[in-house]
């Protein structure tokens, strides 16, 4: 496998915000989350859960509710009052229009997607419609005393039932009329405690069911007005629901953490009587679960500790293979840290700052395995606050480690940073161009002479750095048979002559940066790009799919390599194309060409070219296995792909010169710690 | 309620607790039953001598009696199957599998009928009828074993299986323990061993089945049961606490905690008023709807070790031991019930696997009963837990009240602890002594309280502190008159004066450590018994401080009787225990019982009778004015009969044979042990019996040529001893003359046979009421003119061969 020195970072202190919400689409392609910072994220389900999208989020506007309306436009509200559509191919709100009735705390689509509705603070419930170009006011519903926390449409979308505080009400879209209010209480040693009813979801059989803070989940016949069957699933609130298409299903989200399947069940073989019953309990999360989603073949949770986790339904998926597997995601598929391999610098990107930190160092040597002694501590060097509440969209620091440039939803920010014995100053580079914002992705060149930006519409903008503090905007590369969606990926290449993007149609784009024109295209594949990287010596282009499939693409022949070629004859191993999370980064090592270095969270690999593929008989991660062979074993044992999965969750892995790496790694337990505490739960035997 | 209980099925009534009527007529030990789906008067069980018996429970009368054949573990019957039942039996062939197979029962006129039309309904299950369980309706059979759910459904013959995964994590394994079907819907209830209860519903899908959940046990789930109505589920363990299950919700459930021991079924009354819990210590517990203890019916407890040793309550005459943990125990032998449980200990016992708790080791009564002593005692590496409790009987509120506690009252393990027994002496000169592991022994008398405010007049202090040579004390014994303590220490007999707590003198028996002492009664105090290590019985005269005897013996129990001179000894010796009953001043055994139990027996006490019993025989004198229990290894309580047809042996208490059922649940259990059959023919007996004379020869000479010759008796007591070995033909031929002559006398006694039939029940059954007395007796007396009729025949042959 080769022997590194590495950097194990664990001072990159991200703490990923809580999910908020979820919205399914209804052919089940993609899946849009909110989260606590007011981010949205798009996750492809076609594509291996890839995160597709992100749109950053803005302090000045919290996100209570997505959905999905007519023609795939997502629409989101939150305790702005604002109902906000969003640009989903150039990743930002597209406009948006005050809801007029305070805080708005959830928002409903109706089955077709024409017809949005909203529950406000002031209790009231009003109807958009979805026109081309945005929404636009049709109704108010009769108004109730108190929030209205959450709505949901009647399949056939004649009512819309809303659960507040104490109370559920049904209205008649059309007349805007309460049909049926239904006190919902709780009586407990004669104290009346408020009860709130925090989500609702109305059956087409006329059921509606809601889940309340006494952790209830009630079945209710709204046209009588009265309880069919209560289930008390938890000591806590009952946070989140969601039925499953076929309606045989519901999902439940509760404060501690567990979510509950309950299942429409013949009560004997064969008779049409049916009962609801809670079968399974899962605890994925340590937090309140807020939001779920019941898919046709998963179970998919959202909670306040970050995670997002699918969990297939057994029964459902017809064979075992990827979708069968549980998966948890909880850091972003992209990266957020950036290195400067020549300055021994990184960049950490949050969502409101950045921070400049040196490397640290050693002079001993040791054995394999061995933590050794630091002679200078790692050093934080400079943070970098964005203004104003936009977050940060991406960011990037120069291989030498003077140039630090990141970008906002409205503003592009360039600076120099110089160093001087121990003292740092940093300062804004004036006279930015003006570029058509936001830039989705940054990256320097490997001379750090210039610095590239992805804009929208598959655009990629050259600006040229000059010393001392200064820039040009030298060119912008247009793909030839044009784009609607941004750039989010780039590689330049370390000669400097190759620059290739990717845009959200998954495109690739090869640009020479000598003669400033279109390059080529890679040959299209149906999947999104999850990292690409061109090879210093070879100028080959390795690409990584979410898929797991691996790609090396010549440039300057403009094909697929020869090994690429074998690579898709003969097929990658099973285990790696059933792994969990995306390759995000790909390196290479300049001392030994067959090498590609790559890495998801969980594992580090590094590709040898040279080596036989392994089968799906072999032992993937053989590298335990290996250590304890002989050496003449170990020859027969050998296979292309070398896994490390000792630093987890890995969020960055790159090589900083020909022996030594820097692996940046935020262990779960740390950011844990940094969450609001849990509810409180008496475990036995502790 | 129905229960079996070794080889009878027995009847209790619900609300007074009595045992109603008991069933017998298995030959084995019943395994299942059932009551008849189709009548509600009558009861199927089943047996490993492998029949099934239809039994009117009213009346006590068998009905039909079927023979399948193999062995039959469990028994089910249906409301829908007519005239079938499924039973349990091993794959031939096989061992260690087992299937359930159905068997048509005939209905054929006739008491004794064959069933041998089998047919196979399940295959690989597990003997127990925990794990097989008959859905709704019989729709449907599920059956449990290791990690594998199979369900069988009759109608459409399709066996669905289902398994949870194997893998054992750190919260234990997996593995179902047992089975519940709903009565009314597709549901099925499983518990597991690492206590959760999951709830299986669709499994009629092969892919889409289900289950949820319930967990609260920490330990395996022993039994699960759903009400009548299938609202709710009951679930009991190891905690003693049975679980209500409202709805199969996790969060609505209800406890009965504190149910004193694991609980081992579970069975609730086909009209949902009560159910019934049976636990492991030999008790039934009878709980209403609403949750709350209704009564139990409790037989000898059985705890997990009898340290305390079989002591007789002068008071009550109650056998006194220990019951639940940290508990005392009074157990009533004429009716088989517990009379109170008295805690001593005094703390809340924790189910905990892996934690030494505090538990009772030693108990000893005043010879009126006034006075008990108990010490309790945690075994701990780092600091042990010692304390000596006195409790003085209350008359008042008719109990006992603790007097004096005290901490620590050696440095070590207590021994031994005996009072002085002296009935005509005062209150105040009562004496207590405890033996320590700490090589003393210490004396402990009644001192006034100085203090007027204390709750007690009297309290108990130390007096005395002996020593002897830094041995460890390992027996202490008061003799009759109470003048005098033996105290053996480890190879030495020491005996004081129990005035002056002056040395009188030792007795020494090298190589063998003294295992129990015990002073001579009556006529023969001046004696004192002696059992060692290396399996010699030393008896010495304390007049002339010499040996009078001694015999080679591997005595484990010692035991005198209070009322007589007599004293048993129960020896150990290759996988049987022997009884022998002698008089301390005669070396040759009166009464000798060879394989007395397969069980090594653990404890022996005698129980003094109510009244003098007329014994016939010159050979059971000795048991005239008091009976002999025994306790085994496995906790089984045996009693010694005398009068009884065939001087039969009969274990008394089924400690494990207990199985459970209310009359009219289709639910029935069973765990047990087989009850031996000691009976022995009265010639067979004194063949053995000169069989066993001879045998003891070799030992005598052994005896006189290994005994150190300083503790030697002399050489005119040694003689005769010697001689009488020599001697075989003629004692051979006394010995058969005094068979015949028992044999004369329980030919005799067989004719009063509506009182020999009280007397040779077990005593656990022989609580049947008198009222039926008349109804049984008919038939009775029946079967044993049959008997006694075969015994003559034999007898003949036998005196003319003669």
């Amino acid at each position: 496998m080769g022997e590194f020195e590495v950097h194990r970072v664990r001072f990159f202190g991200l703490v990923p915000a809580g999910v908020r919400c979820l919205a399914y689409q209804r052919n089940g392609a993609r899946l849009a989350l909110a989260r606590t910072d007011g981010a949205v994220e798009i996750y492809n389900f076609a594509a291996n859960y890839f995160q597709e999208k992100v749109i950053p989020g803005n302090e000045a506007r919290s996100v209570e509710a997505l959905c999905w309306g007519a023609g795939d436009r997502l629409f989101g509200a939150g305790l702005g009052g604002e109902i906000t559509e969003y640009d989903l191919s150039r990743l930002c709100v597209a406009h948006s229009v005050d809801g007029g009735g305070g805080p708005i705390w959830t928002m409903a689509a109706n089955s077709s997607g024409t017809q949005l509705a909203i529950g406000c603070e002031d209790g009231s419930i009003k109807l958009f419609e979805v026109v081309p170009g945005g929404i636009q006011f049709e109704r108010n519903m009769d108004r109730r005393q108190g929030r209205i926390l959450c709505l949901s449409w009647h399949p056939s979308d004649t009512y819309i039932a809303a659960g507040s505080i104490d109370a559920i009400h049904v209205f008649n879209v059309s007349s805007g009329q309460t049909v049926q209010g239904i006190m919902v209480s709780y009586h407990m040693q004669k104290v009346k405690r408020k009860c709130i009813v925090w989500s609702i979801a109305v059956l087409s059989s006329g059921t509606v069911v809601t889940s309340d803070s006494f952790g209830r989940v009630q079945f209710w016949d709204w046209e009588q007005g009265t309880l069919q069957e209560s289930h008390t699933v938890s000591t806590s609130a009952v946070l989140s629901l969601s039925v499953s298409e076929k309606e045989d299903s519901i999902i439940v989200g509760t404060s501690t953490g567990a979510t509950y399947q309950f299942q429409l069940l013949p009560v004997k073989t064969g008779s049409l009587e049916k009962r609801w019953v809670r079968t399974k309990p899962f605890q994925h999360h340590t937090h309140d679960v807020r939001a779920v989603v019941h898919s046709s073949t998963a179970l998919i949770s959202g909670g306040l500790d970050a995670q997002l986790v699918i969990r297939p339904l057994m029964e459902k998926v017809q064979k075992k293979g990827y979708d069968a597997a549980l998966r948890k995601f909880t850091f972003p598929h992209r990266r957020l840290v950036c290195c400067a391999r020549k300055a021994r610098l990184l960049l950490f990107q949050f969502s409101q700052h950045l921070e400049l930190w040196r490397l640290g160092s050693t002079d001993k040597t040791g054995k394999d395995g061995e933590v050794l002694p630091l002679c200078r501590m790692p050093e934080h060097l400079v943070q970098l606050k964005s203004k104003g509440p936009e977050h940060i969209y991406c960011s990037c620091v120069s291989p030498c480690g003077s140039w630090v440039a990141y970008s906002t939803a409205s503003r592009f920010h360039l600076y120099q940073v110089q160093y001087k014995g121990n003292s740092i100053s940093v300062k804004k580079v004036p006279k930015v161009p003006k570029l058509v914002l936001p830039a989705y992705q940054l990256q320097f060149s490997a001379d750090s002479g210039s610095l590239f930006i992805a804009s929208a519409q598959g655009s990629v903008h050259v600006l040229q750095l000059l010393e001392p503090g200064g820039c040009k905007h030298l060119h912008t590369f247009w793909p030839p048979s044009g784009c609607p969606e941004a750039v989010y990926l780039l590689a330049v290449s370390a000669d400097g002559h190759w620059l290739a993007a990717v845009g959200g149609d998954w495109a690739i784009h090869v640009y020479n940066l000598k003669c400033f024109k279109h390059h080529c295209t890679v040959p299209t594949y149906n999947c999104a790009v999850t990292a690409l990287a061109i090879h210093p010596v070879t100028n080959n282009l390795v690409i990584a799919y979410s898929d797991q499939q691996l790609f090396e693409f010549s440039i300057p022949e403009k094909q697929y390599t020869a090994w690429s070629r074998m690579v898709q004859n003969s097929g990658l191993h099973k285990v790696w194309l059933e792994r969990d999370s995306p390759i995000t980064h790909i390196t290479f090592n300049p001392k030994n060409p067959s090498h590609i270095l790559l890495h998801d969270m969980y594992m580090f690999c590094i590709l040898d070219k040279s080596l036989p593929l392994p089968d799906n008989s072999a032992l993937l991660m053989n590298q335990s296995t290996l250590k304890q062979l002989p050496e003449t074993a170990r020859q027969w044992q050998l296979h292309a792909f070398k896994i490390c999965k000792k630093f987890q969750p890995l969020l960055f892995a790159d090589l900083l010169d020909e022996n030594s790496l820097v692996m940046v790694e935020r262990p779960i337990m740390d950011f844990k710690t940094q969450l609001p505490l849990p509810i409180q739960q008496k475990k036995f035997g502790t | 309620l129905l229960c079996a209980s070794g080889d009878f099925v027995k009847m209790y009534s619900v609300a007074t607790e009595e045992t109603l009527r008991v069933m017998g007529g298995h030959a084995d030990l019943v395994t299942g039953i059932q009551l008849n789906p189709h009548n509600h008067m009558q009861l199927y069980s089943s047996s490993l001598d492998g029949t099934i018996k239809l039994w009117d429970f009213m009346d006590g009368i068998p009905i039909k009696t079927f023979t399948v054949g193999s062995k039959l573990l469990a028994l089910y019957a249906l409301p829908s199957s007519e005239d079938s039942v499924f039973v349990v039996i091993p794959k031939s062939g096989e061992r260690d599998t087992f299937q359930l197979v159905s068997v048509k029962l005939t209905k054929a006129a006739g008491q004794d009928l064959e069933a041998k039309e089998l047919s196979v309904v399940l295959d690989g299950v597990n003997a127990s009828p925990k794990y097989i369980a008959f859905g709704r309706e019989g729709e449907y059979v599920a059956s449990v074993k290791e990690v594998d759910l199979q369900v069988y459904f009759f109608k459409q013959k399709q066996l669905n299986r289902f398994c949870v995964s194997a893998v054992k994590t750190k919260s234990g394994n997996n593995q179902f323990t047992c089975i519940a079907c709903h009565p009314t819907e597709d549901c099925i209830a499983t518990g597991h061993a690492d206590g959760k209860i999951r709830i299986w519903r669709n499994f009629y899908h092969k892919k889409e089945y289900t289950y949820s959940t319930l967990h609260w046990h920490h330990d395996t789930v022993m039994d699960v049961a759903f009400s009548v109505e299938g609202t709710s589920l009951l679930s009991g363990g190891v905690e003693s606490v049975l679980v209500l299950w409202h709805n199969e919700s996790d969060c609505q459930k209800d406890f009965l905690p504190r149910l004193g021991s694991p609980i081992e079924y579970i069975s609730m009354a086909s009209d949902g008023t009560l159910c019934c819990t049976l636990h492991t210590d030999n008790r039934i517990t009878i709980i209403n709807s609403n949750l709350r203890f209704a009564r139990s019916i409790q037989g000898l407890i059985k705890s997990a070790n009898v340290k305390t040793g079989l002591v007789v309550d002068p008071r009550t005459k109650a056998l006194v031991l220990n019951g639940e943990p940290g508990h005392l125990q009074f157990y009533c032998l004429q009716s088989d019930q517990q009379l109170f449980s008295l805690d001593i200990v005094q703390r809340q016992y924790i189910h905990q696997a892996g934690l030494n708790q505090a538990d009772l080791v030693k108990v000893a009564f005043s010879a009126q009963g006034k006075w008990l002593a108990t010490v309790e005692e945690r075994e701990d590496v780092t600091d042990p837990e010692l304390q000596l409790k006195l409790w003085f009987y209350d008359e008042e509120i008719q109990s006992f009240k603790l007097n004096t506690s005290i901490n620590m009252p050696h440095e070590d393990q207590i021994t031994d602890m005996c009072f002085r027994d002296m009935d005509e002496l005062e209150d105040d000169s009562l004496i207590l002594v405890t033996t320590g592991r700490d090589c003393m022994f210490k004396v402990w008398v009644m001192v006034e309280d100085a203090d007027p405010d204390a709750q007690h007049i009297v309290s108990w202090s130390c007096d005395f502190i002996g020593s002897y040579h830094n041995y460890q004390p390992t027996n202490c014994c008061f003799s009759e008159d109470g003048s005098v303590l033996a105290v053996s220490f480890e190879e030495t007999v020491t005996v004081w004066d129990s005035v002056t707590w002056d040395l009188k003198c030792t007795f020494c028996h090298p190589p063998g450590k003294i295992r129990k002492i015990c002073f001579g009664r009556l006529t023969c105090s001046k004696y004192l018994i002696g059992a060692s290590d290396d399996g010699f019985l030393c008896c010495w005269n304390l007049l002339s401080c010499a040996l009078e005897w001694s015999a080679y013996l591997n005595v484990v129990v010692l035991q005198p009787d209070p009322l007589s001179e007599h004293i048993a000894a129960v020896s150990w010796l290759s996988k049987e225990s022997s009884l022998f009953v002698f008089k301390p001043n005669e070396p040759r055994p009166i009464y000798i019982q060879r394989n007395l139990c397969r069980e090594k027996i653990q404890l022996a006490a005698f129980v003094p009778r109510d009244e003098p019993e007329t014994i016939g025989s010159e050979k059971y004198l000795w048991l005239r004015r008091s009976q002999l229990f025994f306790l085994t290894d496995t906790q089984e309580l045996m009693t010694l009969s005398t009068k009884s047809l065939q001087e039969r042996l009969t274990p008394a208490s089924k400690q494990l044979a207990v199985e459970e059922s209310l009359p009219v649940t289709p639910f029935s259990l069973l765990l047990g042990k087989h009850r031996r059959q000691q009976s022995q023919e009265d010639i067979d007996f004194g063949k053995l019996f000169v069989h066993n004379k001879c045998e003891q020869d070799s030992p005598a000479i052994k005896e006189l040529l290994h005994t150190p010759a300083h503790v030697l008796p002399s050489a005119s007591f040694l003689c005769p001893i010697f001689i009488n070995s020599l001697l075989i033909s003629k004692e051979n031929k006394s010995a058969e003359e005094v068979a015949d002559e028992v044999e004369m006398e329980s030919e005799k006694t067989e004719d009063d046979s509506d009182e020999e039939r009280d007397v040779t029940e077990m005593e656990q059954e022989d609580t049947s009421p008198q009222e039926l007395l008349g109804e049984t007796t008919c038939k009775l007396s029946k079967s044993q003119e049959k008997e006694l009729r075969k015994i003559r025949k034999i007898d003949y042959s036998w005196i003319s061969a003669f």
